[in-house]
């Protein structure tokens, strides 16, 4: 039996301008890569789902704060509540922030610029379905570009966050102002991720990093695990 | 009824608007601490009297236009 190509949506919302690159990168790495659009109430047959990168909404009153309420946005919620892969990159991570399917909240940045420029980051967790293919502690190189990236949580949420392992990447150094210089969390049972850095953009060494194939290709493994188990 | 929403970010959270702000009217030459950067939304809303009003904006806050993780919100009805 062929080994089956998993299914991977990207969701669209009005704004999202990182769909494409996200698309692209995961059928790069072999995978079905299949446009979502906001306004759908189901998913398709899908093994995971990307939130992808962009100014949904145009940022307005916060990021994600709009995007949250889409029909497609609920039908992903249902799919994470049911084990489904969700990961959400930059505006995608600030929108399951704001749904709740993650925790925390970002912030403007500290230096209140955009920032766009490579970053190095630290593994903290290699079990995830998002970074299996990472090493224990391994430094990755993924660019990131934002203006409203500062993770927070209160000191409380922190260290339950901390005691829960649901810090998945931190900064090397500091970039945005992030609290612990957190810079991707899972939820926790383990099957959503959301991260600032955009993993898309760094899939081919000749984009100046590959690091970011990491990340996505763990996701799409994790996901033909899916499908094969579900096949 | 007319509704007015005032939105804060939370004391503790860093506001980096607010330091922005703070130090262009130090260079204005004004002396200010504690500046803090929020939200005004104002809204008409369909209600039998002020209190019901109230009412449903705490509800639109809640929901929407505030993040009680990082944001405190305060409302005021027009009678």
């Amino acid at each position: 039996m062929a080994i089956p190509q998993p299914r991977i949506g990207v969701v669209t919302y009005p704004g999202s301008n990182d769909d494409h690159d996200a698309l692209w990168a995961l059928a790069a790495l072999d995978a079905e890569a299949i446009p979502v659009w906001h306004e759908q109430h189901e998913l398709p047959a899908l093994d995971a789902v990307v939130l992808p990168g962009g100014f949904s909404y145009g940022d307005y009153l916060r990021c994600g704060a709009i995007a949250r309420f889409s029909p497609a946005t609920a039908a992903v919620r249902e799919f994470a509540d049911a084990g489904g892969l969700v990961l959400g990159i930059c505006n995608g991570f600030q929108i399951l922030c704001e749904a709740g399917l993650l925790p925390g909240s970002l912030l403007r940045n500290e230096s209140l610029r955009f920032i766009c420029r490579d970053v190095r980051l630290t593994v903290e967790r290699d079990d995830l379905p998002f970074t299996t293919r990472c090493a224990p502690g391994q430094e990755l190189v993924i660019p990131v570009k934002h203006g409203d990236g500062r993770w927070f949580a209160p000191p409380q949420l922190l260290a339950q966050l901390e005691a829960n392992r649901q810090i998945v990447l931190r900064y090397a150094e500091p970039c945005n102002g992030s609290v612990d210089d957190v810079a991707g969390v899972c939820n926790e049972r383990g099957n959503v991720m959301g991260l600032m850095p955009h993993p898309e953009h760094a899939v081919d060494p000749l984009l100046g990093s590959a690091d970011g194939a990491l990340i996505l290709a763990s996701l799409v493994e994790a996901a033909r695990d899916r499908a094969v188990a579900l096949a | 009824m007319r509704a007015t929403v005032l939105v804060r970010p939370k004391p503790g959270i860093l506001d980096p608007q607010g330091e922005a702000v703070e130090t262009a009217l130090e260079h204005l030459g004004f002396t200010v601490t504690g500046a803090r950067v929020g939200k005004v939304i104002d809204l008409e809303v369909e209600a039998a009297d002020p209190a019901a009003a109230k009412a449903q904006v705490e509800q639109m806050c809640e929901r929407l236009l505030a993040n009680p993780l990082i944001e405190s919100y305060e409302i005021e009805v027009a009678g």
